[in-house]
């Protein structure tokens, strides 16, 4: 069966589309600004898509979730900003030189303190309120840190793309996202895990 | 040189992590499997970053679907 051509889609229903559009934009400007860590970009990488995804409206023909199909051309405008911003971002050390482990192990390579099971994480994986704390801690993440780890789970770019983007080696790639992620673990285990919650 | 199999908790949890971003070499995960037969606390630390790795799934679906999909 042939695509819909663009007439079948009406004026009424294209309307209807635009003032969706419209409305998803604090969510669009929020994960642009997740992954750019910079109100300027982030803005320029909203409009970008959101006149990208206007224009290209008459061949979406409702073939796929509307939001979706708009976040999928967000992460391309994101990821033209990154690339624009590369020097930029590459040069932001605001990570620091933590060592996330330090106070995690011994000096013998054991435990400082047994990680405690974290309750119930199925649970929390059905609630709103947990995917909002997750994003919160992702917000914590510190300049570079947060971008490489949000290249590497929102945008979903492999490993070997982050490493061709930023121009950075595979193991300070790799090393980067463990931080990340020891980071994330110790969020959630405070302001998630460690807490009682409804 | 032999490798040395045993490694301690920082090094396994090290793997663990890696493990979410690049494919481990065979005696890799040997050191991770070998070392979960002797400790209790690791296998925990692994379970905490699978929960992330659905956590983490799970949010791109939730800021991605429509709202009220879910």
């Amino acid at each position: 069966m042939p695509p819909p051509s663009t007439s079948s889609v009406d004026a009424e229903q294209q309307a209807q589309w635009l003032s969706r559009i419209e409305a998803m934009q604090p969510t669009l400007m929020r994960l642009a600004q997740l992954q750019l860590r910079n109100r300027a970009w982030a803005e320029d990488a909203v409009s970008e898509a959101v006149l990208a995804a206007i224009e290209a409206l008459p061949r979406f023909a409702g073939r796929a979730q509307l939001q979706t199909w708009v976040v999928g051309i967000l992460k391309h405008k994101v990821l033209d900003q990154l690339r624009r911003r590369q020097r930029e971002v590459v040069l932001d050390e605001s990570a620091g030189d933590d060592d996330e482990t330090a106070a995690m192990f011994r000096d013998d390579g054991e435990f400082a303190h047994a990680p405690q099971a974290w309750t119930a994480p199925a649970e929390a994986l059905r609630q709103k309120q947990f995917f909002e704390v997750l994003e919160a801690c992702m917000e914590l993440l510190p300049g570079r840190l947060g971008r490489v780890f949000l290249m590497r789970e929102w945008l979903e770019l492999s490993t070997e793309e982050i490493c061709q983007e930023l121009a950075l080696s595979s193991t300070n790639v790799w090393q980067t996202l463990a931080r990340a992620r020891l980071r994330l673990r110790e969020c959630l285990q405070l302001r998630w895990f460690g807490e009682q919650k409804p | 040189m032999t490798f040395n199999l045993f490694r301690s908790c920082r090094e396994v949890t090290a793997l663990v992590l890696a493990r979410e971003d690049r494919h481990l070499a065979l005696r890799e995960r040997a050191v991770i499997r070998l070392h979960f037969l002797v400790c209790k606390a690791c296998p925990v630390f692994e379970e905490q970053v699978l929960t992330m790795r659905q956590a983490l799934d799970g949010w791109r679906h939730y800021r991605e679907a429509e709202p009220g999909e879910d």
